[in-house]
């Protein structure tokens, strides 16, 4: 039961990683792939921050009579992350936008079909 | 001045890059972009000058002193890969103006000079930073920035590409983000030489090696080792030309400096080559990545298609070598590194100059190009022996180490099979030459002029540093194998 239930905060993250992660290789569409990518790295946000808490001890602001302070180091350290996840989702969603103006689709496997039709193409032409 | 060495490192092309927008105009742009990075390939020579005189040198952000603030370390084998990235972006930057006019439409040409500072600074941070969450942070600023020069490419195919490596490179960042977090929990320290210090303590617990494992793949996925490689092809082949000469010279070697950091500073060699492995992964990988890659690299009809098939290829050179797990081995595979950037620099600056002329790099483009452009198509020649490992260029150089180095370990059969891996290179280099020379133009095509100086410079530049370097060894040899000695251990 102690593996279950005391160490929830990971199976939380494993759960989510893994759901991120399947998003990401099984679904096609552009957008639910960035979605995916979000989950995925949220869940490591959530590892980070679980991580920092101390049992029995409050949130790190300094107050009389406390002695005992979760560590803030991690919540730091995933305000960057966060950040960076916010300009990766940021660029993924511009290039989204851009790849449907160039294509016309949003889905993987028609991009990919449309890119190796190109390439029969061009062989046919010097042929 | 002086003292702070290691963080100008960093901070001049980071605060270079966005004062690129008051200057606006393109040419003024790049002539800053280029000072910029001259500047800081200047203070990576002085740096690793003081390195080699004096010794390890460690700078406290901001005056905190380590574990707790953020330490810059600099030593022998950061130094000198900081010197081969500030160095290449240096001289592919002096083309750079040229070879965009014709790639990249003029509105965004200050953009362009802008991601390419982010993502030198990104390089440059990650080589020098002595802090793990700081290797993150910066890996971040070089790919997004590399995500974004991708897709500047003239092809709509470099939409597709740069979104696949967006994709692949965050799931890589990720990973190392996880390998990071991992240790911070058993350790309680992110500074590198604390955790040095301290992981032998916990090394026994699974969570040591699932971090080891997290780290290891999401480096591998940014090394491009063979089977995780399949990003850098189409990523290579679409971005605009002057951008794949800068990353192919140097963003894989960034990621392989991180493997070694992390696997011989900071976990240690007992560590590293005992609880998993590794040895035997990375042999066999890197083998495989040397002949598949090379064999797909004949097949292909796009120039920079091939050399990036080549890129994987070269790669597993290095693995290999880090795989002998010897100072012998690591010694190829760091000079490797360094020869590497130098002939896939030459090459692909080869390629800008080709893309401005025909404004194609399709071989069957290439006929009869021997003549029309004889001084691109000569760099093309020599840049293709150096890849070969024909004697007198740098890729003789490494094979020659990477050979000595496993007879050395009495592998002998390895020894064969990387002499073997070479004549792939001859066919997928020969190609191209024999189009280039033997092949009579196509019928009504318009001839075209050689490359302006402007090109032609940069070019002959990293193929002389090829003939050069591949003479007079000293410097590469010398440096590469203090480095690798101080790595194991060694006293030198």
């Amino acid at each position: 039961m102690t593996m279950i239930l005391g160490l929830y905060n990971y199976w939380v993250v494993i759960v989510l990683m893994m759901i991120g992660f399947y998003i990401i290789i099984a679904h096609g569409h552009l957008i639910k792939k960035i979605i995916g990518l979000n989950i995925f790295q949220t869940s490591v946000f959530i590892f980070y921050i679980s991580v920092g808490k101390v049992e029995g001890a409050t949130a790190p602001i300094w107050q009389e009579g406390i002695i005992l302070y979760s560590n803030p180091l991690p919540h730091v350290l995933i305000l960057t992350a966060i950040v960076v996840g916010i300009a990766t989702t940021a660029l993924g969603l511009a290039l989204i936008i851009r790849i449907k103006e160039a294509y016309g689709v949003i889905d993987e496997d028609e991009i990919q079909a449309m890119d190796n039709q190109a390439m029969v193409n061009q062989d046919k032409e010097h042929q | 001045m002086l003292v702070h060495l290691p963080i100008l490192q960093v901070i001049v092309p980071l605060i270079a890059a966005p004062a690129c927008l008051i200057l606006r105009r393109p040419k003024l742009v790049w002539l800053f972009a280029l000072f910029a990075s001259s500047l800081a390939f200047i203070i990576s020579i002085l740096l690793l000058q003081q390195v080699m005189t004096a010794g390890t040198i460690s700078y406290e952000l901001g005056g905190w002193s380590p574990p707790w603030g953020i330490e810059y370390r600099i030593d022998k084998l950061n130094a000198f890969i900081a010197l081969i990235i500030s160095g290449i972006s240096t001289v592919v930057l002096l083309a750079a103006q040229t070879s965009i006019e014709k790639e990249i439409p003029k509105d965004k040409q200050p953009l362009f000079y802008i991601l390419y500072l982010l993502s030198l600074s990104g390089m440059l941070g990650i080589v020098t930073t002595g802090d793990a969450f700081n290797v993150f942070v910066f890996l971040e600023i070089s790919s997004l920035s590399a995500y974004s020069l991708i897709a500047l490419g003239k092809d709509r195919r470099a939409l597709w590409a740069s979104f696949q490596y967006l994709i692949m490179g965050t799931i890589g960042a990720t990973f190392i983000l996880i390998g990071i977090g991992l240790m911070y929990q058993m350790t309680g320290t992110l500074n590198m030489a604390d955790l040095a210090v301290r992981l032998p303590e916990v090394a026994e617990t699974r969570t040591i090696t699932t971090a080891y494992v997290f780290f290891i793949v999401g480096v591998c996925l940014k090394l491009a080792l063979f089977p995780l490689h399949f990003w850098l092809p189409n990523a290579y082949a679409y971005a605009p030309s002057i951008v794949t000469a800068f990353f192919a010279a140097t963003s894989t070697k960034v990621a392989a400096y991180l493997l070694i950091r992390f696997t011989f500073s900071i976990f240690g060699i007992s560590f590293s080559f005992t609880t998993l492995p590794i040895e035997t992964m990375f042999l066999v990988m890197g083998l495989l990545g040397i002949f598949i890659a090379s064999t797909v690299a004949i097949y292909q009809d796009n120039i920079k298609h091939v050399f990036a098939y080549s890129s994987v290829a070269q790669v597993g050179y290095m693995i290999v070598g880090f795989s002998l797990s010897t100072p012998a081995g690591l010694t190829a595979m760091l000079l490797h590194m360094f020869n590497h950037a130098l002939m896939k620099g030459a090459l692909f600056m080869a390629l800008v100059a080709i893309m401005y002329r025909v404004g194609s790099s399709k071989i069957n483009d290439l006929q009869g190009l021997g003549r029309q452009m004889p001084l691109t198509v000569a760099a093309i020649v020599v840049g293709g022996l150096s890849l070969i490992g024909v004697p007198l260029t740098v890729g003789f150089v490494s094979k020659w180490y990477l050979v000595v180095a496993a007879i050395e370990k009495g592998w002998w059969w390895l020894a064969g099979l990387v002499l073997l891996g070479s004549l792939l290179a001859v066919i997928y280099v020969w190609r191209i030459v024999e189009t280039a020379y033997f092949k009579a133009p196509i019928l009504g095509q318009q001839p075209v002029k050689e490359a302006p100086m402007a090109i032609l410079v940069p070019v002959w530049l990293l193929v002389s540093a090829n003939v050069y370097f591949g003479i007079d060894t000293r410097f590469s040899v010398e440096i590469a194998a203090s480095a690798a000695k101080s790595l194991f251990g060694v006293a030198q």
